[in-house]
């Protein structure tokens, strides 16, 4: 299976949305480069508006993802409660 | 009671979408009279997927709080004299590169989406080229707003626009995309918001955003990120014209394999640059551009093609030559450069003892074979004040217009490859296969080619006359902006900011 | 294979034709496994210049940077001429010679070198 990709700018928002993707894509792999947050997982990864709200103490819209996002791999699929992406393969 | 807030989908849906019209009383065909000579067959655009479903106020709304913070950082870059905390002067002519080579390639981005997205007949594929040529154009407005606090202190920046047209090296990045934008709207976008956008973007971007990074450089670390978070909307985009196009009809598969082709080959081509910005113009590096490319398209391009796969679309033939040119890239094109910098708006150097250790470390199997011993040469020849510029001008390449640097890899690697065609009586060359064949299926597209070295002899770079001649055409700084590092007035300004000798 | 266009009859106008260069001819010149020189190096040339004015003064000129082309014994030397084998009629003209424009001359030398196995 393809590994997917995403990554984050390294800042006080990003911090919430990892931690949140670690609790919900428990064999994601976590790197933390100059500035950037790399996060791979096999297959999909997503992140879930619930978790992160949990996670960050406040209300969180899915689409301000866009501030804090790097790149990305995989197809996407976003509604207001989540963010996935995914191979086929 | 309260109003129901709408969902994701059925907003988009009703301010997107649902804006479209049926024409009534003109010919769609008319309206979209670009959609149909490139051979492409689109069956139903009501089965564009997208995959950000932005608006316009979403969109104005994020774009605005990315800016509030990306200027922020520029001031406080500025008020704080943050040139002076790069790791050393020279990693700033990496910058140069950049800023003066790349951005203005964000413009010709901008134009070229307004206008595909423009001939786009989906509304879907029209709102996303909207917005990424509103981003290109966010880009290079903001890469030249970095690149202004650089301006007041070091050499090379300020003739940007002007270098454009004319300059040897800054005109590859000009070719490639003269060729995108005159290419039909489905072309175009395979090959800037597919080839370049997705495949490539992350060896233009991620390293040389981390290489800021190592090396202090926070107003490009600011700029790189913050244009990043649009290049991942670029991203999507570029894989859901390769999803629908390929979806859409079987006839459109082989002609999207031939742009993929040409496309990855052509913006693989300009990464030569970025290949030696990374291994000898990084004081303090990252990784070395061989690691680069076994991350970012070896493994990463890897995945992607492997799910194109049910398409029948394949990974391109040359992508065994690529492997086998990372071992060589980036040393034979800063070899180039530091042998030609009177004439390079940047500054060049040898590389030290230590990173030429570095370098042996990262190439085992051909630094020390192949590029050390030119270093120990051209030190030995500069240990005598004959500091090596090479005489002449090169022979360029017709379809990517780089000088033909490139070797044969994969049998003998001191040997340069040539290739030729003749076309209706006249000679044409090429440094690979690949440049060759892009010249054969469309001649009359590269016969016109604004070659620079050509041009020079011409007479028509500031008219007949000595190399001078062609620097004031280039408004090159002689004496300021170019030549080697050691001996510049950067890096006498460098020395007494930092108060060494 | 004919270009992608809008208009059956569309063409680029030859910027590099040979009229362009008000007399001259585009030579292309390279010194075989000699990466010192990056690319192979152009020249606008006579096409009436006598090959061994080439040899002097335009090789000569710009090739001997090269620490080891003061060794070079040129009637041991290999030429080719658009990848042919080629041997230069020293006084004919370059036209004379078979010369054509965008031709790519290239030359290979048998010495011994201590660059041989870098290729420099």
């Amino acid at each position: 299976m393809s590994k997917v990709l995403i990554a984050f700018q390294e800042n006080d928002e990003s911090r919430y949305i990892v931690q949140a993707i670690e609790q919900d894509n428990p064999d994601a792999t976590v790197h933390f480069e100059p500035a950037m947050i790399r996060i791979e997982n096999e297959g999909a990864l997503t992140i879930n508006k619930a978790t992160v709200e949990e996670m960050m103490g406040c209300d969180w819209e899915v689409q301000s993802i866009h501030v804090n996002l790097l790149t990305l791999t995989g197809h996407i699929d976003e509604d207001d409660d989540y963010f996935t992406i995914h191979w086929n393969n | 009671m309260s109003a129901k807030k709408l969902n994701l989908k059925d907003k988009y849906r009703l301010l997107t979408r649902d804006l479209d019209w049926d024409f009534s009383y003109e010919d769609r065909k008319d309206a979209f009279p670009f959609e149909e000579f490139e051979g492409i067959k689109i069956t139903d655009w009501d089965k564009w997927e997208d995959p950000f479903r932005l608006t316009m106020d979403s969109y104005w709304k994020y774009q605005a709080e990315k800016e509030k913070k990306l200027y922020a950082i520029y001031d406080a870059f500025s008020q704080n004299n943050g040139h002076l905390n790069v790791s050393d002067a020279r990693y700033v002519n990496a910058i140069k590169i950049f800023l003066t080579a790349v951005s203005p390639g964000e413009l010709a981005a901008h134009s070229g989406f307004a206008f595909t997205g423009r001939q786009m007949g989906g509304i879907g594929a029209r709102i996303a080229s909207q917005m990424q040529s509103i981003d290109e154009l966010r880009h290079i407005q903001t890469q030249i707003h970095a690149m202004s606090h650089y301006n007041k202190f070091f050499d090379g920046f300020d003739e940007f626009s002007h270098m454009h047209d004319r300059v040897w090296y800054i005109s590859v990045v000009k070719s490639f995309f003269d060729d995108a934008r005159s290419a039909g709207p489905f072309e175009f976008m395979v090959s800037v918001g597919f080839s370049f956008e997705y495949v490539l973007t992350n060896l233009l971007f991620v390293p040389f955003m981390s290489g800021a990074a190592y090396n202090g450089d926070m107003a490009t670390v600011t700029f790189g990120f913050s244009a990043q978070s649009d290049e991942a909307r670029h991203m999507t985009l570029g894989l859901e014209i390769i999803k629908f196009l390929l979806e859409q009809h079987e006839d459109n598969v082989p002609i999207v394999q031939k742009w993929i082709d040409k496309w990855l080959w052509r913006g693989y081509r300009i990464l030569t640059v970025v290949a030696m910005m990374m291994d000898y113009m990084l004081p303090q590096k990252v990784m070395s551009w061989k690691e680069a490319w076994e991350l970012y398209f070896e493994q990463a391009g890897g995945a992607l093609f492997k799910d194109l796969e049910r398409y029948g679309i394949k990974m391109p033939d040359y992508t065994d030559l690529i492997k086998a040119e990372k071992d060589h890239l980036s040393h034979q094109a800063w070899w180039t450069f530091y042998t030609n910098s009177q004439a390079t708006a940047f500054h060049t150097w040898i590389p030290s003892d230590e990173e030429l250790d570095w370098l042996s470390e990262k190439y085992p199997e051909t630094f020390d074979k192949y590029y050390r011993p030119r270093w120990e040469l051209a030190k030995e020849m500069a240990d005598k004040g004959e500091r090596y510029y090479n005489e002449g001008l090169p022979q360029l390449c017709q379809t990517c217009q780089i000088p033909m640097i490139y070797t044969d890899v994969q049998n003998d690697p001191r040997d340069i490859v040539y290739r030729s065609t003749k076309y209706q009586g006249e000679r044409f060359h090429f440094c690979s296969d690949q440049c060759q064949h892009i010249f054969e299926d469309e001649p009359e597209k590269y016969v016109h080619a604004w070659l620079p070295v050509h041009q020079i002899f011409q007479g028509n770079c500031g008219g007949p006359g000595g190399l001078e001649k062609v620097m004031d055409y280039y408004k090159l700084d002689v004496g300021n902006a170019n030549m080697d590092y050691v001996g510049s007035p950067d890096e006498e300004r460098w020395k007494n900011w930092k108060g060494v000798a | 294979m004919a270009t992608q266009a809008l208009r059956a009859d569309y063409h680029g106008d030859r910027k590099d034709a040979e009229d362009q260069f008000h007399g001259a001819i585009l030579v292309y010149i390279n010194w075989d496994k000699h990466l010192f020189f990056y690319s192979a190096k152009a020249f606008p040339l006579d096409p009436n210049m006598p090959f061994a004015a080439v040899l002097e003064h335009v090789i000569g000129t710009h090739f001997c940077q090269h620490p080891e082309y003061k060794n070079i014994n040129w009637d041991t030397v290999e030429w080719t001429l658009n990848n042919e084998p080629f041997t230069p009629a020293m006084e004919k003209s370059l036209a004379e010679n078979g010369f054509d424009h965008k031709c790519l001359l290239r030359f290979k030398t048998a010495e011994a070198s201590n660059f041989e196995a870098a290729g420099i």
